[in-house]
């Protein structure tokens, strides 16, 4: 957690719109900011126009979407596809974290179709982290997608 | 006290006819039985059924739950009815897709219709954490549902990013909707949990009772108040103490019970761990003459349980209760002032608006209530709490609440690992002896072998 990023990274962090769960985000916001990075935090419920809208307006350095709810597999992916729609927001960085559907471990099969839909790194439940901190090393070199190849799903 | 309630002859009237819900409740408490619940809710019909079944024939006096999806909780139905279609896999009952009356026909044939005496021999509550909820009470009052929860601060800011005014401008709506029905439903405040951990008893208590003069305000007497175990068995004997005081002083018109919620936050990883602290959950709700304990199981920290773990879940809690039942004292209450906390917490709240619902609309504008860590929008998120070496969980901010904090150590800015360590302080308390003790190996963790309940 000593990696320092400079100049200043810019992050949106959000959950997704039916996930109320807050711990993560407040979480995922110090993790980033004790690493010198800008944090918005959109919180909770959060539908996907106002997620877009805020990616448009401040154009993050990487959108970091939290869900742990069990929704993420239906919610996130629907997400990504309205984002890659988006043509001037094809580029941005997104991942995404958490329980990811309601089938503990076996929630990883869910992550093969959420990288090919669009995220650049998907991260299941708390093995996440430390991939999470590889994946923001990598943020200045070009996205690779579909992302699976390169950056490591976690289990 | 400035709040207005409503004239005290039907109050009083109102408080001797119990609801069929409460009437269960308080029959099995003068039998020094407490009430158990699970927390379960499953997207289909049949499976839903098969669990409320299962509940109702566990070897424990306990009332059956139908916990509703997270769709049906922000009002976004249509994402509902299209997983029900595609048979994706939902967290919860989607009970506004499936409609009313496939509903009242699940109910029924769970529970039986409403006696002639106006008893059900097995109630059923739906639990949902929506912030604007009339559709659904409509639903759930076409359904004949016996009980809900929630309330318009505790199904608003941490379940939603509704204003808080819109959500007391709908709870007074579905308020009134179960007050104008001729067997009203009983509702449960959820103001005992909020964000689940790391919420100072005093404020816990005092939105329970809040809220509860809320509900009283829009015409309902038939009520339960809420406490979640915390981090010190000690200080939640006193939380619930003073929760009963002031409920006794302030909602002495209305037929209330408490009920208390098994630690509601990041929950040990290991079945050993998960029973101890249902356990100690299960002995804090005898100690304390809570009516009724909603339950945890194994798989909480890893996924949604399945209906043999919460089967499981409910008849430990049973038998840890009818142990208790025979033990004297073990557990001294702490003396920290939680009573008078939550009672200045409670009278200064109303003293802002002639109403319940305004003055907390204005309180929460203010910081004169604000929940630690909470990020909806209308919370002022001044707050901060701290557990203490002792295991107490107390305040480190008050922000602009009208408390008294004292100053030390405790005021450093949390990092995310702090974060996470008080989180985890539960964790950590109950899990040590699983994760160390050799002769425990054997068990295995939940999420990492068993499959869920559905179907
Ligand atoms: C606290 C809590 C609540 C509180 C939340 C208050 C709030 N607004 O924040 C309340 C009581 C309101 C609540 C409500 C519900 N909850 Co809840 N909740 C929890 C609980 C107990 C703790 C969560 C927590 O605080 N964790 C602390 C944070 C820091 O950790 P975390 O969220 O796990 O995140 C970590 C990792 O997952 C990872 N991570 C997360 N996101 C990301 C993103 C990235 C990019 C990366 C790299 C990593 C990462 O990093 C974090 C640190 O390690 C968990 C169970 C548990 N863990 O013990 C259930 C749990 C998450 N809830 C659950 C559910 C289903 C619900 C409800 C639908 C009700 C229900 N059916 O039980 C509602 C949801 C309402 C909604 N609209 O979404 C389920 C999810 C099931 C699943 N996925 O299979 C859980 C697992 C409980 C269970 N076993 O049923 N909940």
């Amino acid at each position: 957690m000593s990696q320092v990023m400079l100049p200043a990274k810019r992050f949106v962090v959000s959950s997704v719109s039916s996930d109320a769960h807050m711990w993560n985000l407040v979480f995922l916001q110090l993790l980033l900011e004790e690493q010198g990075a800008h944090v918005t935090n959109l919180g909770a419920c959060v539908p996907d126009d106002l997620i877009i809208e805020e990616c448009r307006r401040s154009r993050p350095d990487a959108l970091v979407i939290s869900t742990v709810n069990g929704h993420g597999h239906l919610d996130g992916l629907r997400l990504i596809r309205r984002i890659r729609e988006e043509p001037d927001l094809a580029d941005l960085r997104v991942v995404i974290g958490g329980k990811l559907g309601v089938r503990g471990a076996e929630n990883i099969v869910f992550a093969e179709e959420l990288a090919l839909s669009g995220y650049d790194a998907v991260f299941e439940a708390d093995g996440g982290i430390e991939n999470f901190q590889e994946f923001l090393g990598t943020l200045d070199a070009p996205a690779e997608r579909p992302a699976l190849a390169s950056s490591g799903v976690a289990a | 006290m400035n709040a207005p309630i409503r004239s005290s002859e039907g109050a009083v009237a109102a408080a001797r006819t119990q609801g069929r819900f409460s009437r269960y409740v308080h029959g099995a408490h003068a039998d020094g039985r407490l009430v158990v619940q699970p927390r379960m809710g499953f997207a289909d019909l049949a499976t839903m059924r098969e669990g409320l079944l299962g509940v109702r024939g566990a070897d424990a006096t306990a009332t059956g739950t139908i916990t509703l999806d997270s769709y049906t909780r922000v009002n976004d139905h249509d994402s509902a009815r299209q997983a029900l279609r595609t048979g994706a896999e939902l967290n919860g009952f989607p009970l506004v897709a499936h409609g009313p009356d496939a509903t009242r026909q699940l109910l029924d044939s769970v529970s039986g219709p409403v006696s002639a005496s106006g008893g059900r021999d097995f109630p059923v509550q739906v639990r949902h954490g929506s912030a604007l909820p009339y559709p659904l009470f409509e639903a759930m009052v076409a359904a004949g549902v016996d009980a809900t929860e929630g309330g318009p601060v505790s199904y608003c800011l941490p379940y939603s990013r509704a204003p808080i005014s819109a959500a007391v401008k709908a709870w007074a709506q579905c308020c009134e909707l179960i007050a104008a029905q001729p067997d009203p439903m009983h509702l449960e405040s959820f103001g005992g949990c909020m964000l689940g951990q790391l919420c100072p008893p005093s404020l816990l208590v005092a939105l329970s009772v809040l809220e509860g003069l809320f509900f009283r305000e829009h015409g309902l007497s038939d009520i339960s108040l809420s406490y979640a175990q915390q981090t010190h068995p000690g200080q939640d004997l006193e939380a619930i103490a003073a929760l009963r005081r002031l409920a006794g002083e302030r909602l002495a018109e209305a037929d209330w019970h408490v009920v208390l919620y098994t630690f509601m936050g990041v929950f040990p990883r290991t079945p050993v761990g998960s029973f101890r602290i249902l356990e100690e959950s299960v002995r804090l709700a005898v100690r304390s003459g809570s009516e009724r304990l909603i339950v945890k199981t194994p798989a909480e920290a890893h996924r949604i349980p399945t209906i043999a773990e919460n089967v499981d879940a409910l008849e430990f809690a049973a038998s840890i209760a009818r142990d208790e039942a025979g033990r004297g004292a073990e557990v001294a209450p702490t003396e920290s002032g939680v009573y008078e906390e939550a009672r200045l917490l409670v009278d200064s709240t109303l003293e802002l608006a002639p109403t319940v619902g305004e003055a907390l609309i204005r309180a929460f504008e203010r910081g004169h209530l604000d929940v630690p860590y909470c990020l909806h929008q209308d919370n002022a998120n001044k707050s901060r709490a701290y557990v203490d070496p002792a295991g107490m969980l107390q305040w480190a901010e008050a922000g602009r609440m009208p408390l008294r904090v004292e100053r030390g150590a405790s005021r450093r800015p949390v990092s995310a690992k702090g974060l996470l360590t008080m989180l985890g302080f539960n964790e950590q308390r109950f899990d040590r002896e699983q994760l160390t003790n050799g002769h425990l190996r054997g068990l295995q963790y939940p999420g990492r072998t068993a499959r869920r309940g559905l179907s």
